[in-house]
């Protein structure tokens, strides 16, 4: 306890150490898969190999006779009490969405749809079981090309809906034709943001414990809340009898943001047997069956001015929905409208966004959704439009930008951006980066004509996060709110509870929110525990994802201690016998203005709320409140990342040399939670510009199944990266946070390809498809060649304007 | 079915196993040692590490009965006398961990990494945990716990009254 006067040092800002990691970096954690109640039966699941095909018969005789089999279903068998998953997202009223089995009944449209499962003693002999399953498949077209399946060139998905297009969804402002008309300067590109699989470190698994008509599900998800209320629309069990556990979670990146197919089945299961049942997915099975993300085409067309300043922008997106439209599919794409003008201003824009169905996984939230695709087009056009012009890319982005002096501002996509300064983060990160420094260095390498050449990428980038506004994304179709709640009770000993709607899984949320906490009610941060993730405890919550827990989650934990302490003031000026109005309330304590030594502490005045003795009158007994907040504004973070590339223009391999990242996430509560996330968020980020690809073969099979496939960077992958923050204060919160999850990976996916795309300018090359493989940069080098060769009508490799590094790649 | 006698944590366990479960299995399974955790089933990403005879393995690329006659340390079985081994207290020192899903495997081999060399540099580091993969981190707090480890762990402090971990 500090001294009477004596201030303690404050919570919010400081770099605690996670109370967290105490049982983590011990193995004392309840993964769900770490779960195991007396006599659970394990699930396994039978998953189509094939893109798309009717089923003809399933025959499971065998494999209901093998040992230490329980059950084995088909989709035909639970067809009457499966429901369909749902898709919380129409984005439009005439969307197609079609029926999605949890299990497949009579077609299959993606290679590892499940189609049967087997429940047995242990998870060995239902492994085994499936195996001696029989199917018949009778092949249908596999639509595996969004370009041509938006064309129905391959065929229908849903042959029931007569196309494969489910949405076209448009936005527009401003006269685009005269924007655009007699432009000096128009840029069209096409851009494909490569299908990506989350890979979350933990595996899903799910537990289902019934008791009686009672159901504990438990599960590796980031949504207990809106979980329970899904599980209950699609099964039609009665919201009040599923309690959904999230127990610890091992990282999710939007892919435990679903309601799953396999949560509603093992539901089901426990159901029907009365038994606890567990399903443990393995990797293989989880990168055909968690939802993908990113897999958009994207055709842009900026028109500028000479000078630079951009005039209009046109956005035409195909989106791959992938098979089924699960719960938030449409929406990530459409988020990308609200951020594919950036940080810059102009007259005219139009957004065209076009989900399309394919046979392939379905496709949701990924970490930043949308916004990472988004923000990956404006920043690769800006670096275009410098290279056309033949600016520097900060200036182009300077002469566009929205001034510091120019908040509030409403941009063409109609949204408000609060606060922001561009200028700040972009210069501290020029200088971090030293950027002179290195554009010289680069001009001397390619005047030697090293075959190494040097790039230098740049982004400056915004986000809309804090996933809030309920009427916001009412206006947007979205099916629900995005308010957040948090309960706070100050227990008779004085020791705090902080219930939280948020849901972590790695956000540090127990540390953050305990901070907060702290600080608001003078307590000690060791007094303070957080209760999280579990539905029994705390009952309401919109969940974690979208960068929204701490700007809105957090602000509600905030609020719930503001109304905590307003009731301890009633009782504390009881106890006094003063005024409301002549108490104080610093460091924990109430006192009397001006007789400082008159005074309670709020733990006194706690157990005295809780004895209730000598309560104002109306008052109830206890110490605690409860609060949701709806913030009016998204927040938005933003910030400048620049990326130095050395690209061997021999082999095609790409080198990070250094890595800075400026953000600007308002007020900090924690800067090491804070640096960690960033650090995270850029691994991703740069894992999608250089590494990782879902691919599919012609016939929809998916090729990368394993770890050894994904190229999931490791440590030997990835750089240092330099991290520094400016601070500009959110106006739509009381903290003035904004949010800070998903900012590494936005900002630096274009930073590294802008990198790249610099260092072989000279060559020719005007863009690298993701991922940047040593093979595809290497191939860019060559047809860059190769065309230019052609305009010339010279030798392939005579062409170009680094003759002695052009001739590395033909070898 | 075949008979195994292994040591796990300081413990010494009998027992039956089909021949083809998995270590991981059966520490999880049988043994109740769910501290490691399971990330794959192509022994690529690390996540269910433990020490075996002191070296790290990947405790889904082995059968149970190959560990028959053998010590295997997990992260369960480290700072066991009621303080955490220096690797631990380094990570929560360095917030190496967000998930902390793949911390236990990070752990143990970030241990065998110093029994070879324990004075690594950065990219020693780097290259010696590539067969542990996190997707949380971004790796760089992760280096800079194993060299703060390290340093700790060339020079033990005179003084075992290190700070403990808040939980
Ligand atoms: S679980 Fe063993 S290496 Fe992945
Ligand atoms: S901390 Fe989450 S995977 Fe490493």
């Amino acid at each position: 306890m500090t001294a009477l006067g004596e201030a303690r040092p404050a919570e919010v800002g400081a770099p605690r150490r996670r109370s967290e990691d105490a049982r983590l970096i011990t193995g004392r954690t309840r993964w769900t898969d770490n779960i195991q109640p007396q006599g659970t039966l394990h699930v396994a699941f039978l998953r189509s190999p094939v893109a798309h095909a009717r089923i003809e018969r399933v025959d499971a005789e065998q494999a209901r006779r093998r040992p230490g089999v329980v059950a084995v279903l088909t989709g035909a068998d639970v067809a009457g009490e499966q429901g369909s998953l749902p898709c919380a997202w129409p984005v439009t009223e005439d969307m197609k969405h079609p029926d999605h089995p949890p299990m497949a009944v009579d077609e299959v449209r993606y290679v590892g749809e499940p189609v049967a499962c087997v429940v047995a003693r242990d998870r060995y002999a239902a492994v085994d079981a499936l195996e001696e399953i029989d199917v018949d498949y009778a092949p249908l077209p596999a639509v595996v090309d969004m370009e041509r399946a938006v064309r129905g060139e391959d065929g229908l998905v849903h042959e029931g809906l007569g196309t494969n297009e489910s949405y076209r969804w448009v936005f527009e402002n401003g006269d685009l034709d005269a924007a655009m008309r007699d432009a000096p300067v128009v840029i069209e590109r096409r851009f494909v943001q490569q299908r990506l699989i989350p890979t979350a470190m933990e595996p899903r698994a799910v537990l289902c414990v019934p008791e009686g008509e009672e159901f504990t599900l438990y599960s590796a998800t980031q949504i207990p809340h809106i979980l329970r209320l899904m599980l209950a629309v699609v099964t039609e069990i009665p919201e009040h009898r599923i309690r959904v556990v999230a127990p610890d979670v091992g990282g999710g990146f939007g892919s435990k943001l679903q309601v799953y197919g396999e949560e509603v089945l093992c539901l089901l299961l426990a159901r029907r047997l009365g038994r606890p049942v567990k399903w443990t997915e393995s990797r293989s099975e989880g990168n055909m069956a968690v939802h993908h993300g990113r897999d958009q085409i994207q055709r842009l067309t900026l028109a500028a001015d000479r000078d630079g300043r951009i005039r209009g922008l046109k956005v035409d997106l195909l989106a791959d929905m992938g098979a089924y439209l699960m719960l938030v599919t449409p929406g990530i794409p459409i988020l990308g409208a609200f951020m594919f003008n950036g940080i810059y201003k102009m007259d005219a824009y139009s957004f065209t966004c076009r989900g399309v169905f394919t046979t392939k996984t379905p496709t949701d939230a990924y970490r930043g959704a949308g916004r990472p695709e988004a923000t990956f087009g404006i920043e690769r056009m800006m670096d275009e439009l410098a290279a056309e012009l033949g600016m520097d890319p900060i200036e182009v982005r300077r002469r566009n930008w929205i001034e510091h002096g120019e908040f509030p501002y409403e941009t063409i996509a109609g949204l408000t951006y609060d606060s922001g300064n561009y200028e700040a983060a972009t210069e501290r990160a020029l200088e971090l980066f030293g950027y002179d420094r290195l554009r010289a260095e680069q001009a001397e390498r390619r005047e030697r004509r090293d075959p190494v050449q040097l790039g230098i990428g740049v982004s400056t980038f915004t986000e809309m996060c804090g996933l809030a506004p309920s009427r916001v994304l009412g206006s947007l179709s979205y099916g629900a709110g995005g308010w957040e709640h948090a309960s706070v009770r100050v227990l008779p000993s004085g020791k705090v509870e902080v219930v939280t709607g948020t849901s972590p899984h790695g956000q540090g949320h127990a540390t953050a929110w305990a901070q907060i906490t702290a600080d608001r009610l003078g307590v000690p941060f060791e007094d303070v525990k957080v209760l999280h993730g579990d539905t029994a405890i705390s009952p309401k919550g919109m969940d974690t994802y979208g960068s929204r827990s701490l700007a809105v989650g957090g602000i509600a934990v905030y609020g719930a201690c503001d109304k905590v302490i307003d009731k301890a003031r009633r009782v504390a000026a009881h106890l006094l016998e003063a005024a409301e109005e002549d108490l104080e309330f610093a460091d924990g304590r109430f006192s009397v203005r001006g007789v400082p030594e008159e005074g309670r502490t709020i733990q006194e005045v706690a157990t005295a709320a809780f004895a209730a003795h000598d309560l104002p009158d109306g008052l109830e007994p206890s110490l605690d409140a409860e609060t949701t907040f709806d913030p009016e504004n998204f927040s938005f973070p933003h910030g400048t990342h620049l990326c130095a590339t050395e690209v061997d223009t021999e082999t095609g391999m790409v080198r990070i040399r250094s890595y800075v990242a400026v953000d600007d996430i308002g007020k900090v509560v924690n800067p090491l939670i804070v640096e960690g996330q960033v650090h995270g968020g850029l691994a991703q980020g740069i894992a999608q510009a250089l590494y990782e690809e879902a691919v599919y073969d012609a016939e929809g099979n998916l090729t990368t199944t394993t770890m050894a496939d994904y190229l999931v960077p490791s440590a030997a992958d990835l750089p240092d990266f330099t991290t520094d923050r400016t601070e500009t204060p959110a106006t739509s919160n009381p903290l003035g946070v904004k949010g800070v999850g998903e900012a590494g990976t936005i900002a630096s996916t274009p930073a590294v390809v802008n990198a790249i795309v610099d260092a072989l300018r000279p060559y020719g090359v005007r863009d690298v498809p993701m991922p940047c493989s040593p093979e595809r940069v290497w191939r860019a080098l060559r047809e860059a060649r190769g065309e230019e060769a052609e305009e010339r009508g010279a030798e392939p490799g005579a062409g170009g304007g680094l003759g002695s590094a052009q001739a590395g790649g033909d070898q | 079915m075949p008979r195994i006698s292994v040591e796990v944590d300081g413990v010494t366990y009998e027992d039956e196993v089909e021949p083809r479960l998995l270590l991981v299995h059966y520490l999880r399974d049988r043994l109740g040692k769910v501290g490691t955790p399971i990330g794959c089933d192509t022994t690529n990403c690390g996540a269910c590490t433990v020490l075996l005879d002191g070296m790290s393995v990947k405790s889904c690329s082995l059968l149970a009965v190959q560990a028959d006659g053998r010590e295997i340390t997990t992260v369960e079985g480290i700072g066991l006398d009621g303080r955490h081994h220096p690797m631990q207290r380094a990570f929560h020192e360095e917030h190496a961990l967000q998930c902390g899903y793949c911390t236990p495997g990070m752990i143990m081999a970030s241990i065998d990494l110093l029994r070879e060399n324990a004075d690594p540099s950065d990219e020693e580091i780097r290259e010696g945990l590539e067969g542990n993969l996190c997707r949380c981190t971004g790796y760089q707090n992760i280096v800079r716990a194993v060299r703060s480890a390290a340093a700790e762990m060339r020079t033990p402090s005179e003084n075992p009254s290190e700070s403990e971990v808040t939980s």
